[in-house]
């Protein structure tokens, strides 16, 4: 089955623990991960509840093909309720504890309730234990990282926790896994840490096995293997630049969001790419860049290893700033450079490091800065509230105190850790918030690919990319080119990403895999590792079904279809430059469309018919 | 006429040592295609998957016409994609 057919329960309120076996008429229609803890989350909680109360539980949750042999097989998710959206939130990590945690025996674990003391859990095969978590209580994740290996001697042991930010109540803080890999969106960590919960550590020894045609399985995998290692994109491109390699191609085509999304392209792009990442610095001769890495089971590894220059302001005196860590992707280069307008790679770099340190979103963290620049270039946020700093666009060194003071949650950090949303609210400008249901905006502006702007206004957890990444066909043709400024045919095109992407995060797969494979490489993988009736249909179908169920907890939270919109900007401020110039985004004339090919009401509510098509 | 050629990623190493940030400035004429100046600096045609003209989008129908004009940008990429 590939399942160890166990979920671990924690109660953090009693501070007991108790297993029970899977829900697996659940799992062969919700698949796992995603679809299934999601299904678990809207059977357990009120999705109207209060997300940093006790009445929210969180759940760490792995796919059938986690821990297996399965290219990528090292995926996790944490589910619960957002407190920055107030929707679902499905955040998906790579890095070896979801693996580790199918190696212990366990499929998911709910925690429920609220702990009346900081604690964490230790989980080593059946022994789990709630343990006091005073000495890392306070501490940032790596040092509790560093903490918890000392205290149980094993290196393999395998960590994931929240940071000070998190502790401190800021709104997007995340769940960091092995020192710099992230379960990073929607505020998962804040949910985690107003529990109490400071961190998970696992052990697991027992290996994944339980596969249901392991001859086919091994079959399917090395298939699959294969497709990804002859793809140019898998096998050459991400390993080499990573992601960061869209940089310069975004900004080509003036889709880069600049300056809190005023402009579409970034002159300074050039100095923050993957082709930079790989130049020499003139300091020491040595690149930005040291290696890339891979997660468990990876045969892509996208990840990146890099240094910062120790001349640099930002370290000069802090060495323990001086070795390599996880480095730039594009997502975290876009926010915390483009979007602020700052062009020093080493400062970028830099709040990478401490953005990992300390579990903070730097898509959001990124993105609210740029806000708070506005703010203080309108004069809306002065000296006064920033500590005599100048939070200028473009300051190298006002982004570096901003990411120090946001992630030990100290003055005005804490008012960057409300998000853009709240913060724009605070300082009287709603409307230079570029957010949707509270969640900032990934690196690609929708006046330049339109059907982003549906993908952002339509995701079930607030503005994100991952949710429907059509950028693949608008702008790189992968698999093949569309027009980025049409909106012919994009509805269509953002549901089927969407309902795709849905089932492949409930596979234990990443989604990276999608640029080489397609269902017909994946399906075969599935359904030779678990039970169910798997083939690329209904894996599409029981994506569509899961699409559906998290849109159902969001108007059960009390979302509506206003919120699927984009900021006024963006519908009404044409881009300046590029091939998008004279652009907006045409929201108006994809959404009826998209509702209609979804088959929800004009309200955007699944129709009676729709529910009963998808069982739900 | 001049044309800003660039050329990213495993292409990069198709440009000459004088390039500057991926970039330069070549002489074209005005019957010049996008595969002409891809030819030129010996860059295999199949490597050269996204090609964009001021941003634009070249088809591969499209790349033995002449489309350009004084101070445009050619900018080339193999097969690549993120997220």
């Amino acid at each position: 089955m590939a399942w160890a057919n166990n979920v671990l329960r924690v109660n953090l309120t009693e501070g007991t623990v108790s297993n029970e076996p899977l829900n697996m008429e659940w799992a062969r229609i919700y698949l796992g991960q995603r679809g299934l803890a999601t299904k678990y989350l809207a059977e357990e909680i009120d999705p109207a509840c209060d997300a940093l109360s006790a009445d929210n539980k969180l759940i760490m949750t792995t796919g059938p093909l986690t821990g297996t042999m399965a290219s990528t097989g090292g995926r996790y998710s944490v589910v619960t309720k957002s407190p920055l959206t107030g929707a679902v939130a499905c955040s998906n990590s790579g890095g070896f504890i979801g693996a580790e945690l199918k190696a212990a025996g366990y499929d998911m674990i709910i925690f429920e309730g609220k702990s009346p003391q900081p604690v964490y859990l230790y989980v080593e095969n059946e022994k789990v234990d709630i343990v006091p978590a005073h000495e890392i209580w306070g501490q940032s994740v790596w040092a509790a990282d560093e903490w918890l290996h000392k205290k149980y001697q094993d290196p393999l042991l395998r960590v994931a926790a929240v940071g000070r930010a998190a502790e401190k109540g800021c709104l997007y803080a995340s769940i960091v896994n092995d020192l710099h890999r992230a379960a990073g969106r929607s505020g998962v960590g804040t949910v985690m840490a107003s529990k109490n919960l400071k961190a998970v550590a696992v052990r697991g020894t027992k290996g994944v096995g339980n596969i249901k045609d392991p001859g086919a399985f091994m079959q399917a995998v090395n298939a699959g293997k294969q497709v990804l290692a002859e793809n140019a994109v898998t096998g050459q491109g991400l390993p080499t630049y990573g992601t960061q390699v869209l940089m310069n191609i975004i900004n080509e085509v003036g889709a880069m969001p600049t300056r809190n999304m005023r402009e579409v392209q970034f002159e300074g792009a050039s100095k923050i790419s993957a082709e930079a990442m790989h130049e020499p610095r003139a300091s020491d001769g040595k690149p930005n860049l040291v290696t890339n890495a891979g997660c468990f089971g990876c045969t892509i590894a996208c990840g990146r290893i890099s240094t910062i220059d120790r001349g640099h302001f930002s370290i000069e005196n802090k060495p323990q700033y001086w070795g390599a860590s996880g480095g730039l992707e594009y997502e975290a280069a876009w926010a915390l450079g483009s979007d602020t307008g700052v062009d020093d790679i080493d400062a970028l770099t830099y709040a990478n490091f401490i953005c990992n340190e300390d579990g903070i979103d730097p898509i959001s963290f990124g993105a609210t800065v740029a806000a708070a620049m506005e703010l203080y270039d309108l004069g809306a946020i002065t000296k006064a509230q920033t500590d005599g700093v100048e939070l200028k666009f473009g300051s190298a060194e006002a982004l570096a105190w901003a990411t120090e003071v946001t992630c030990k949650g100290e003055g005005f950090g804490l008012d960057l850790g409300l998000g853009s949303k709240r913060l724009c609210e605070k300082y009287g400008h709603p409307d230079l918030s570029m957010t949707v249901k509270g969640q900032e905006f990934p690196a690609y502006d929708p006046r330049g690919i339109q059907g982003m702007g549906l993908t952002y206004a339509t995701s079930n957890r607030g503005a994100c990319h991952l949710r429907s990444y059509t950028v693949s066909s608008e702008v790189m043709g992968v698999p093949e080119k569309t027009d980025p400024l049409a909106t012919e045919g994009k509805p269509e095109m953002v549901k089927a990403y969407q309902d795709a992407t849905a089932i492949v995060d409930s596979s234990g797969l990443c989604v990276f895999t999608t640029f080489a494979w397609t269902l017909e490489d994946i399906a075969p993988q599935v359904a030779a590792a678990c039970e169910g009736d798997w083939t690329p249909e209904t894996m599409l179908e029981a994506g569509e079904r899961i699409w559906n169920l998290e849109r159902e907890f969001n108007l059960a939270a009390g979302l509506t279809a206003a919120d699927d919109t984009l900021p006024k900007r963006l519908l009404t401020e044409p881009a300046q430059t590029g091939p998008a110039k004279g652009h907006v985004n045409r929201l108006h004339e994809m959404m009826p469309k998209y509702y209609e090919v979804r088959g929800w009401t004009e309200q955007g509510v699944p129709t009676a018919e729709t529910r009963q098509r998808l069982g739900l | 006429m001049k044309l800003v050629f660039k050329l990213y990623a495993g292409l990069t190493d198709y440009l000459p040592a004088d390039a500057v940030d991926n970039k330069l400035i070549i002489e074209i004429s005005e019957h010049s295609t996008a595969y002409e100046v891809i030819d030129r600096y010996n860059v295999p045609r199949e490597m050269a998957h996204l090609v964009l003209l001021n941003g634009i989008y070249i088809k591969p129908e499209d790349r033995n016409k002449p489309v350009f004009s004084d101070g445009d940008t050619l900018a080339i990429w193999p097969p690549v994609a993120g997220g």
